[in-house]
């Protein structure tokens, strides 16, 4: 079983007790610009609710300076692997 | 009504021992707060002495004719079908040995603990010549509503040709880049409707948010029509003549067809009452909890709070009062907090189609937040337009999202 793998499984067992657990940090403060309730005609993609393997890919690749972005390369430079986890895992949980 | 009594019933055991929550303050970090503390299952009183909410982003664009200021203000209804008891009243003081909020009726608010988000008052003191009554002539529109309208309806009034003069403090005030965005939106105002006309923005300080960003911006949109005025070439402005229209510098006076002074400025009233502001005028507080250093049991979010790095903006008072939130419902419970990290983002118009940002982490360091090193930072200096489009697109949308996630 590969590192994503087990992340993958771990999340899956981890995320239905998340939704109403406390949120990691950093994690409450990215419903200031994506909404949680999907906005239809926003520019901004809802996050809330996705998977979380996405969100930890879409992370690591803005962090990296590997994928297209407005700020969210800055605000991914300050989190570590295991919070971008963390708050991957949170936020999936929501919605 | 009967709904309202049902669910009342069901829960008989909660509600015998329900801790109390006491919000003061219903903008962006007070309402937020008070909506995030219902959903973790605690009694909310929101006091708010306002019936609706007149948001402060996009105030700019409502003083350029952009924007009507309708569109700015915002409700309760949600948080009221929420559960949260929302008391329109003035807070005018809080007895700490009792745990009680007194309305400007007399009642008294129990709780078990307060959170203020009284967000800031214009200092009246601070500047000689400016107080209450010159800024009906010479309008701060530091808060959005009445003063926002008075602005804009003295630049609608001049002629083309005339000379409009902002006044920008020195740190640390409600939104740090908004001066230079407000300069911004009326040069670009004046620039389509008035051209003749010139803007002076006479600032306290050598550096500022974003700065880079919008002197380039400047340079290329409004050459000729907005000066910017350091510190150190006499941007400082020492006394005003509300009468004459006249901001007084240590290098000279500035005579103003309209002009915008934004004063200095402080934690709202309710604060110094309670006593949780300290000689600054601000509030002191621990970064984790938001829990005052001067008086527990009271938390102090938004604007009013010493936040460190972290900025004065809505972005950061909704951040702030999530956090919050968890961490009073933590220790009414009698857990610990863990240490949070913050984020902030902040959009600035340059013009309708031309967006900048500022962007960073926070983690708590010592009694303030500090900046999480290598996060962080503005909007690249060589980019685009089409960026600039996007940039200003979002900062639509987040004005969109966050006013729906508090109020909405």
């Amino acid at each position: 079983m590969s590192a994503a793998h087990f992340v993958l499984a771990a999340l899956a067992v981890a995320a239905p007790s998340m939704a109403g657990a406390a949120a990691p940090p950093g994690a409450s403060s990215c419903a200031g610009c994506h909404s949680e309730a999907g906005r239809p005609n926003v520019a901004i993609p809802p996050i809330h609710g996705q998977p979380a393997a996405e969100i930890i890919a879409a992370m690591r690749a803005y962090r990296a300076g590997e994928r297209p972005a407005s700020v969210m390369d800055r605000i991914a430079k300050g989190f570590s692997d295991e919070e971008i986890q963390a708050i991957a895992a949170w936020i999936s949980a929501q919605r | 009504m009967a709904g309202a009594a049902a669910s009342a019933l069901v829960r008989p055991a909660l509600a015998q021992g329900r801790a109390k929550v006491v919000v003061v303050g219903g903008g962006f970090g007070g309402a937020t707060c008070a909506r995030a503390l219902r959903r973790a299952g605690l009694d909310v009183t929101l006091v708010e002495a306002e019936a609706t909410y007149m948001a402060c982003p996009f105030s700019n664009a409502v003083i350029a004719g952009l924007r009507g200021l309708e569109e700015l203000r915002f409700g309760y209804g949600a948080l009221r079908r929420e559960g949260v008891a929302v008391v329109h009243q003035a807070a005018v003081a809080v007895e700490v040995e009792s745990r009680r909020v007194v309305l400007a009726d007399g009642a008294g608010v129990p709780y078990d603990r307060l959170v203020l988000a009284p967000g800031i008052d214009l200092r009246f003191d601070a500047l000689p010549g400016y107080d209450a009554r010159g800024a009906e002539t010479l309008p701060h529109a530091w808060k959005a509503g009445a003063q926002t309208e008075l602005l804009r309806r003295q630049l609608d009034a001049m002629e083309d040709g005339g000379t409009v003069v902002v006044s920008v403090p020195a740190n640390p005030y409600r939104c740090p880049p908004g001066p230079y965005e407000r300069a911004s939106l009326i040069a670009h105002y004046l620039k389509t409707r008035k051209p003749r006309s010139k803007l002076i923005l006479l600032d306290s300080k050598d550096s500022f948010s974003k700065q880079r960003l919008f002197q380039a911006a400047w340079a290329s949109l409004y050459p000729g029509l907005l000066e910017h005025v350091p510190l150190s070439a006499g941007g400082a402005v020492t006394a005003v003549d509300a009468a004459e229209r006249t901001l007084s510098t240590d290098f000279g006076d500035h005579r103003a067809s309209v002009a915008n002074v934004i004063p200095p400025q402080q934690a709202g009233r309710i604060a110094r009452v309670a006593g949780v502001s300290d000689r600054s005028g601000w509030c002191p507080i621990d970064p984790v909890t938001f829990e005052s250093r001067l008086r527990p049991g009271i938390h102090v979010i938004g604007d009013a709070a010493i936040g460190g790095a972290i900025p004065k903006s809505a972005f950061a008072a909704n951040a702030e009062a999530k956090v919050c939130a968890e961490a009073v419902a933590g220790l009414l419970r009698d857990e610990a907090p863990a240490a949070p990290k913050l984020i902030n983002t902040c959009y600035s118009l340059v013009a309708p189609d031309y967006g900048i940002s500022i962007a960073g982490v926070y983690r708590p360091a010592g009694d303030l937040f500090a900046d999480v090193e290598g996060a962080g930072g503005t909007s690249p200096l060589d980019a685009p337009l089409s960026v600039r489009a996007l940039e200003a697109r979002y900062a639509e949308d987040w004005f969109r999202i966050i006013t729906a996630d508090v109020f909405g």
